[in-house]
């Protein structure tokens, strides 16, 4: 073997086979989407600045809960406790704004009034927290009781809605005063008078999630890890990798960002705690991991795949509706388009075995 | 008197490796035939020929003097040829009755006829002795010898001519061993042929009329079995000269680096003694099934250590795999696809995963530097592939085993525990791993190495020890063996 061969040797790969040949063919699927709806909708309706903007303050809840689950599902795991998940923070943002608390004249004072700048930020890290606690429960469900996690989350999925249920007493909880808050996902490109911050806060908060979550995923001992322990949870084992320690993580990790996905969910509806928000999320949020280019046998799939995948959700879905289809039409085109995703995937995988 | 079941010339290949090279075989009604053979020898591949999962290449196959080729195992069931798996092959949910009548359940008209799969199913347990187990019974309750016998019960149901024994006793006690026996003998009086495949002489003895031994895939002899003394049949088992694959370095053992002391496992091992010095390769030998992966995985904390001590160098306590790597300990499966490698991950991802740090700053790890990693072990094993990041399933065997093995080396571990390393893979691979694993002893690394093939034991260690039923006999020099002792240590008939 020459010298030349050999440099070559790490560098060389057949771009279709790899991560970015991959990613590119979703990304083209996601134009081709939305040129179909870009040339149908009339009046070029579908392509302004304001409806774009809808588009990622849309998917902007389905991204950001899709960072942890695609965590999850590299690690061949499954959290289907993400929509209760994403309703716990709602419910506990709300509930820590109608704390009251004892004013200066002695009589009781709504928290938000009494702490104008300390009250939003304790609710914002409260619901945060309570997701991640929650995430972490199954995690250690899924690794103590030996549980398959399908059964685990299926089970979870309840008991968090539940436990959503009870903190807001079965009732929408209004908070006294409107926060910061409620205005992360406020429309920012299409107001009038051009905003200092170009696009939405949510929108950046899946910008900065998604680059935090390629790096761990990618460039991390835990990344590697969590693609090791769903490819081959025997391989990992034997290769010294921490296979609970890791399986907590991604559990963990899908409470935290689900939790942070429930402050954008808490804004986009109005500021109220509504332990019923983000029914059947969770598919939603499977679906783009699994369009993103995820497997459910583990060991493959990108937070960048993910993206796209929130992304075509969300245009199926607006688009479905800006044509005018009936709902049961919509339902349909995106079930539809789920399983010719995986379809396409699997010839693909195929044909480089 | 006519033969019952009888191969001639029967040949199979699996893509460049032929498995059968020409088996004759033939057992006559109310015999039984003992079909000996090491390990690879090609007996799973007879069997799964006999019971029509795979069809044979060439050859002949006749029943009672007609042509026989099953075209899929339901029908060899039902023409009379019925197999009893060393893996018991029942549906433990369902009861004893809906075992036995499994696929052949009686009618009446489209519903099942439990009166008549009951009372059929009452007559197949009396035969085979199980009068006292209710057919309701669901089979999970019932004991791995009871659940033989349901599935013999099953084959005499079938109203069997010939029935397949593979290694029926590996996992029964003496006592169900000797009612087996007396099982054997009654269905033998019933004029039912009976071919027995086991690896131990004893039991061949006491039951067998007549023997047959497989080698390479190919009959090498047949007798009587009270004519024949058990040298010769070992003789005929192995009979094979070490050629020379085998590089071998000189070097000189060092300093202990491994040491057990009465080391038991849960079920296997059982109190286990060895000394693994620096600079050498000390080989087990045995069979499979006698504890030899059982001792490695102990060693290497997957399995739990039930008692005894394991010490590396100054450490003894309970160990994880993960503790074994930091150790400087690494092992290679046996099973190269369910546990060894990560199929769907690249070459890179599973040559690194066993030390990944160092491939970046504090705990990061940088792509370019995983595959960077492996390249000088690509080049100097070598491994054949495009690059690095190609997926690990598209090598051949032998690179994908060679991928597993380097990754020991990029953990740069001083012992290397290697299970069945070259099981399965072309003699180009082989040759290659021989030669890897001779380099390593002589800088100074310790090999503790299991193999099926006495020829690569004798070949490539300095020492060996045989384990037979979970007990590993002394580690003697490789020249005070031979392939007939070693074979006799490991079917108990050790001097």
């Amino acid at each position: 073997m020459t010298e030349k061969a050999d440099s070559s040797l790490a560098r060389k790969s057949n771009l279709l086979n790899t991560n970015w040949g991959n990613i590119l063919g979703r990304f083209i699927a996601l134009i081709v989407v939305f040129s179909f709806f870009a040339i149908l909708v009339e009046d070029g309706k579908f392509y302004t600045v304001r409806n774009l903007e809808n588009i990622l303050r849309q998917s902007c809840v389905y991204a950001t809960a899709g960072l942890g689950m695609t965590m999850v599902i590299i690690a061949a795991g499954i959290d289907l406790s993400a929509g209760s998940l994403i309703a716990l923070s709602v419910v506990v943002v709300a509930w820590v704004l109608n704390i009251n608390v004892t004013g200066p004249d002695g009589e009781p004072l709504s928290i938000v009034l009494a702490h104008p700048t300390a009250a939003p930020l304790i609710a914002v890290l409260a619901g945060i927290l309570a997701s991640t606690l929650a995430g972490l429960a199954n995690g250690l469900m899924v690794v103590g009781l030996r549980l398959v996690p399908f059964i685990v989350t299926l089970g979870t999925m309840g008991m968090i809605r539940g436990l959503g249920k009870g903190i807001a007493e079965e009732r929408d909880i209004y908070p006294p005063e409107e926060t910061w808050i409620n205005s992360i996902m406020d429309p920012t490109l299409s107001r009038a008078g051009h905003n200092w911050q170009i696009l939405p806060t949510g929108v950046w908060i899946v910008i900065f999630g998604v680059v935090v979550a390629s790096l761990l995923l990618r460039y991390t001992r835990r990344g590697r890890h969590i693609f090791a322990v769903g490819s081959n949870e025997e391989t990992a084992r034997l290769c010294g990798v921490p296979v609970n320690r890791t399986k907590l993580f991604v559990y963990t990790a899908s409470g935290f960002f689900c939790g942070v996905a429930g402050l954008m969910q808490f804004s986009y509806i109005g500021g109220i705690g509504q332990p019923t928000t983000a029914v059947m999320y969770e598919l939603f949020v499977i679906a783009a991991v699994i369009i993103g280019g995820a497997s459910f046998n583990g060991g493959e799939g990108s937070i960048i795949g993910t993206l796209i995948g929130a992304l075509t959700i969300t245009i199926l879905y607006m688009g479905g509706q800006q044509m005018g289809w009936p709902k049961w039409v919509q339902e349909m085109v995106i079930g539809g388009i789920i399983i010719i995703a995986v379809a396409i995937d699997r010839l693909r995988h195929r044909k480089a075995v | 008197m006519g033969f019952r079941l009888e191969m001639l010339g029967v040949q199979r290949s699996f893509g460049a490796t032929k498995a059968l090279r020409g088996v004759t075989l033939s057992v006559q009604p109310g015999e039984v035939m003992a079909l000996v053979g090491e390990n690879g020898a090609g007996k799973s591949t007879l069997m799964k020929i006999l019971s029509g999962a795979i069809p044979p290449d060439s050859g002949e196959m006749r029943l009672d003097g007609a042509p026989y080729l099953p075209p899929n195992p339901l029908h060899a069931r039902k023409t009379g040829v019925a197999m009893i798996y060393q893996e018991l092959a029942l549906a433990p949910h369902l009861s004893v009755m809906e075992n036995i009548m499994l696929g052949i359940e009686p009618k009446r008209g489209p519903l099942i006829n439990w009166r008549e799969t009951r009372s059929r199913s009452v007559a197949a347990l009396e035969e085979v002795g199980l009068d006292h187990v209710a057919p309701e019974t669901p089979v999970r309750r019932l004991s791995i010898a009871q659940q033989q016998l349901v599935e013999i019960a099953r084959a005499v149901a079938l109203e069997c001519r010939v029935l397949v024994l593979d290694e029926p006793t590996s996992s029964l006690t003496a006592r169900d061993i000797e009612k087996l026996f007396a099982l054997i003998r009654r269905l033998k009086a019933k004029g039912i042929s009976i071919i027995y495949i086991s690896h131990f002489l004893e039991e061949v003895r006491a039951i067998s009329d007549r023997f047959t031994v497989l080698r390479d895939g190919e009959t090498v002899g047949t007798g009587i079995t009270t004519e024949v003394p058990d040298e010769q049949i070992i003789a005929m088992m192995v009979g094979r000269d070490v050629d020379d694959l085998y590089p071998r370095s000189s070097r000189t053992p060092g300093a202990v680096v491994l040491e057990l002391e009465d080391v038991s496992g849960i079920s296997k091992p059982s109190s286990v003694a060895l000394q693994l010095r620096r600079g050498e390769i000390l080989g087990i030998s045995g069979l499979v099934g006698a504890g030899r992966t059982e001792l490695l995985r102990c060693i290497f904390g997957l399995n739990a250590v039930a008692s005894g001590k394991i010490r590396v160098g100054t450490f003894s306590g309970t160990a994880t795999p993960g503790k074994r790597w930091a150790q400087g300990i690494g092992l290679v499966s046996e099973d190269r696809k369910t546990e060894g490698l990560a199929l769907g991950l690249s070459i890179a991802e599973n040559l690194t995963l066993s030390k990944l740090s160092g491939l970046g700053p504090w705990r990061f790890v940088l792509p370019s530097r995983q595959r960077a990693a492996c390249v000088p072990w690509i080049k100097r094993i070598p491994i054949k592939c495009h690059s690095p990041a190609q997926r690990i399933s598209a090598l051949s065997g032998g690179n994908q085993q060679k991928v597993a093995i380097a990754r020991l080396l990029h953990a740069d571990v001083d012992v290397l525990l290697l299970d069945e390393p070259t099981r399965g893979i072309d003699v180009g691979s082989k040759a290659q791993i021989y030669q890897l694993i001779d380099d390593l002893a002589a800088q100074g690394k310790a090999v503790l190495m299991i193999s099926s093939y006495i020829p690569e034991l004798l070949g490539t260690c300095d020492r060996i020890a045989v384990m037979s039923r979970g007990r590993l006999g002394p580690a003697r020099d490789r020249d005070q063996w031979d392939e007939r002792r070693l074979m006799a240590a490991a079917i108990g008939q050790d001097s």
